[in-house]
C-alpha cells in the first residue's frame, strides 16, 4: 500500500505536466536529485580521463555503461549454454533409456562460469543468511540484556570489546572453525558460504544487540510500575510494555547491522576468495585486462545500490510494524 | 478504621552521600471506603509514601497491612494512577484498559463480559467517546480519566492517585474532581490521593493527612473534614466549615511547615560577599 501510494506521489505530478500545467509539478524533489546527480556524473566524466593508471586510463560514466550491457549479456550467453547443456543430457538419457531400459538415468550439474548476476545473488544469499542469523541472536538476546541492569552491566564490557573488531579479523578464526566443526558427507552449505555467513553475523551481531538493549532498557518507568501493579508476566511484559516502544531503537539497530554486515561482506569474499560480489573484483583485479577498471566501477555501483536498497526495505518493514505511523523515519 | 494501616513505616534510600532518610515512622490507619488525602510540600516524602502501599518501593522499617493481610509487593488489588497518566502510547484508551481487565479478569469474565467491562468504566470517566484513540489524540485531562478507568476497573481494594490532577489546568481540573467525587459515591472506593492542591483536598476527602517537611517527614497532623456529601465546590465556597478547614491545611502548610529555601542567587551573591542582612526568602513549594 505504502509502495502505491509513492507511486501516485510519484505519478500525480507527471499528470499535470502532462496536461500542460508546469506550476503542478514540485520541482524541487524531483529537480533537485537529478542536478546532483547529473554535477556527480559530469566530474566524474571530467577527472577519470586524467588519472592514468597501470591498466589505462581510469573509466568514466561512458564505458562503466558499456560493461553494465556487456555484463548483462556474457550473462544471457551463459544461460543459453546452460540451458543446452541440460537440454542435451535429456535428450541423451531419453535415448539411453530407449536402447536400454535397464539404464538409470545421469544427472549432472552444469558447471560454467560464475557471472556477474550469479554473484550478485550469491551475495545476497550470504548477507541476508548472516544478517538473519545476527538478528535472531541479537535481538532476543538484547531483550534479556536491557531488561536486567545488572545483565547490561556484565555484557557491556564484552560487547564493547567485540563490536570494533574488523571482519579480516574474526575470518580466519571462522575458517579454521568451520573447517574443522562442518563436517558432512553431504553438505547443504558450502563451507566457504558458511564462512562468509558466521563473518558477516559476527560484525552485524552488535548495533542490534546493543540498541535493543538500550531500548529496552528505556521502557518508561510508570509502564514498568503499572506492568508489575498488573502483575504481567514476563512474556505479556515484554510483547505489550517493552516491544512496542523499543521498535524504533531495535529498527535503527537491525539497519546498521545490515549495511555494516553488507560491507563486512564484500570485503570477507575478497580476503576469502569466496563466491561473491567481493571474489568478483577481485578477480578482475587480478586480471587485469584493460576493462577490467570499468567492470570493477560496475560492481562498486551496484554494492553501492543494493546497499542503499536493503536499507530501503528495512526502513519499509519499521513502517510496517512501528505502532507510530506518523514518525518521519528516514 | 483498619482497613488499610501503613504500620509505622520508615524508608532510607541510598545515596551515595550515605543513607537519606526519607520518611520517619509513618503511621496511618484508613477505614474501609475512606477518602484520604496525603498533603504536604514537594519533596517531603508523600510519592515514596504511596509507592511503600502500592508495593512499588519496600519500606526499610514497618510495613503494610490491607484487609488484614501483610502486603510487600504490587498488585492488583491496589490500582496506581500516576501523575503522568502512564499509558501505552501504542495502545487505544480501549486496549490500554484491557490490558488491565484481560489480566486481571482472565478465567473470571468472558470476552463479551470483559469488553461490556471495559465499557462500562470507561463510561464511568465520560470516555466512551474517544475510546478508540490513542494517548497522543487526547487531551491531557482525557488521558488522566483513561488511567483512572484503567485502575478502577481491576476493581483494587484501594485507589492510590499521585497528584492524578498536577499537571492539568484548573477548569478540566474541577471536571476531573468532580467525576472523582461521583465515582466515589457510586462505589465506594478506598482512596489515597496526594495532592498539593488545598481546595481539592477540602472538597474530596474525609480526611487529610499532613506531612511534616523532610528529611524524615512523618504525619504531622490529621483533619477530619465533617462536610455533607456530596459537596458541591459553588456552594461550599461560601460555606464557613470549608473555609475553616482551608484554613487549618493553610496555616499547617504555611506557617507550621513552612518551607524555607535559599534561592540560588542569593546564595551566588553572598559566596560573592554582596549582601549583608537578610538574604533568606521563603519559598512556599508545590507539584
Ligand atoms: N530513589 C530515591 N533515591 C534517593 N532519594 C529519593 C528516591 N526517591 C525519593 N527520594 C527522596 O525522598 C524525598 C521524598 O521524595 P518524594 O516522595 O518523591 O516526595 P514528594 O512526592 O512528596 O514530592 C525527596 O527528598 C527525594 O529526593
Ligand atoms: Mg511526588
Amino acid at each position: 500500500m505504502r509502495l502505491a501510494l509513492t507511486q501516485s506521489d510519484w505519478l500525480q505530478p507527471l499528470r499535470g505536466l502532462a496536461r500542460g500545467d508546469l506550476s503542478a509539478f514540485p520541482w524541487r524533489p524531483v529537480l533537485f536529485p537529478m542536478l546532483g546527480i547529473l554535477a556527480f556524473l559530469l566530474f566524474w566524466a571530467q577527472t577519470a580521463p586524467m588519472i592514468n593508471t597501470s591498466l589505462g586510463q581510469f573509466p568514466g560514466p561512458a564505458q562503466v555503461y558499456e560493461q553494465v550491457g556487456n555484463l548483462w549479456a556474457e550473462h544471457r550467453a551463459e544461460q543459453a549454454r546452460a540451458e543446452e547443456f541440460y537440454q542435451r543430457m535429456a535428450e541423451m538419457n531419453e535415448r539411453r533409456m530407449a536402447a536400454d531400459p535397464d539404464y538409470v538415468p545421469r544427472e549432472r550439474s552444469y558447471s560454467g562460469r560464475t557471472t556477474f548476476i550469479d554473484q550478485i545473488f550469491t551475495s545476497l544469499k550470504t548477507v541476508m543468511m548472516g544478517f538473519a542469523i545476527a538478528s535472531l541472536i541479537a535481538i532476543p538476546l538484547g531483550i534479556v540484556i536491557g531488561l536486567s541492569g545488572g545483565l547490561y552491566q556484565a555484557a557491556n564490557p564484552i560487547i564493547q570489546v567485540l563490536k570494533p573488531i574488523s571482519p579480516l579479523a574474526w575470518l580466519p578464526l571462522v575458517t579454521l572453525v568451520v573447517s574443522a566443526v562442518y563436517v558432512s558427507d553431504n553438505p547443504m552449505f558450502s563451507r566457504s558460504f558458511l564462512v562468509s555467513v558466521f563473518t558477516v553475523t559476527l560484525c552485524s551481531l552488535w548495533p542490534t544487540l546493543i540498541n535493543t538493549a538500550v531500548g529496552v532498557g528505556n521502557t518508561s518507568k510508570d509502564l514498568v510500575n503499572v506492568s508489575s501493579v498488573l502483575r504481567l508476566n514476563w512474556f505479556t511484559h515484554v510483547r505489550r510494555i517493552v516491544l512496542p516502544g523499543a521498535v524504533p531503537m531495535i529498527f535503527t539497530g537491525l539497519r546498521l547491522s545490515l549495511s555494516i554486515g553488507w560491507m563486512v561482506l564484500i570485503a570477507a569474499e575478497m580476503l576469502a576468495q569466496n563466491p561473491g560480489l567481493g571474489k568478483f573484483v577481485w578477480d578482475e583485479f587480478q586480471n587485469g585486462s584493460s576493462q577490467s577498471l570499468s567492470r570493477i566501477m560496475v560492481a562498486v555501483l551496484v554494492i553501492g545500490m543494493i546497499g542503499f536498497v536493503l536499507d530501503r526495505i528495512m526502513l519499509a518493514l519499521q513502517r510496517l510494524v512501528s505502532w507510530d505511523k506518523s514518525a518521519v523515519l528516514r | 478504621m483498619n482497613y488499610l494501616h501503613i504500620d509505622h513505616v520508615s524508608m532510607e534510600f541510598p545515596t551515595p552521600k550515605g543513607p537519606f532518610k526519607a520518611l520517619d515512622n509513618v503511621d496511618l490507619r484508613i477505614g474501609k471506603g475512606e477518602f484520604v488525602s496525603l498533603i504536604g510540600h514537594s519533596g517531603c516524602g508523600k510519592s515514596t509514601v504511596l509507592n511503600i502501599v502500592a508495593g512499588l518501593l519496600q519500606a526499610t522499617r514497618g510495613g503494610i497491612s490491607l484487609d488484614g493481610k501483610e502486603v510487600d509487593s504490587p498488585g492488583p488489588d491496589r490500582g496506581v494512577v500516576f501523575q503522568n497518566h502512564s499509558l501505552a502510547p501504542w495502545l487505544t484508551a480501549y486496549q490500554n484498559v484491557e490490558l488491565a481487565v484481560r489480566q486481571v479478569f482472565k478465567g473470571r469474565k468472558t470476552r463479551a463480559e470483559m469488553r461490556e467491562w471495559i465499557r462500562h468504566n470507561l463510561a464511568l470517566v465520560h470516555m466512551e467517546h474517544a475510546m478508540n484513540k490513542r494517548p497522543d489524540e487526547l487531551s491531557g485531562g482525557m488521558k488522566q480519566r483513561v488511567g483512572i478507568a484503567r485502575a478502577l476497573s481491576i476493581e483494587p481494594k484501594v485507589l492510590l492517585l499521585d497528584e492524578p490532577f498536577g499537571a492539568l489546568d484548573a477548569l478540566t481540573r474541577a471536571h476531573l474532581q468532580d467525576s472523582l467525587m461521583e465515582i466515589h459515591a457510586d462505589l465506594g472506593n478506598t482512596v489515597i490521593m496526594i495532592t498539593h492542591d488545598v481546595d481539592e483536598a477540602v472538597l474530596l476527602s474525609d480526611r487529610i493527612v499532613m506531612m511534616t517537611n523532610g528529611p524524615a517527614a512523618t504525619v504531622g497532623q490529621v483533619l477530619e473534614i465533617d462536610l455533607e456529601r456530596p459537596r458541591d465546590r459553588v456552594a461550599l465556597a461560601d460555606s464557613s466549615h470549608y473555609n475553616h478547614y482551608r484554613q487549618e491545611v493553610l496555616r499547617f502548610l504555611y506557617e507550621k511547615q513552612r518551607k524555607v529555601e535559599d534561592f540560588p542567587q542569593q546564595q551566588q551573591r553572598r559566596q560573592a560577599g554582596g549582601m549583608v542582612g537578610e538574604t533568606r526568602r521563603r519559598t512556599v513549594g508545590a507539584g
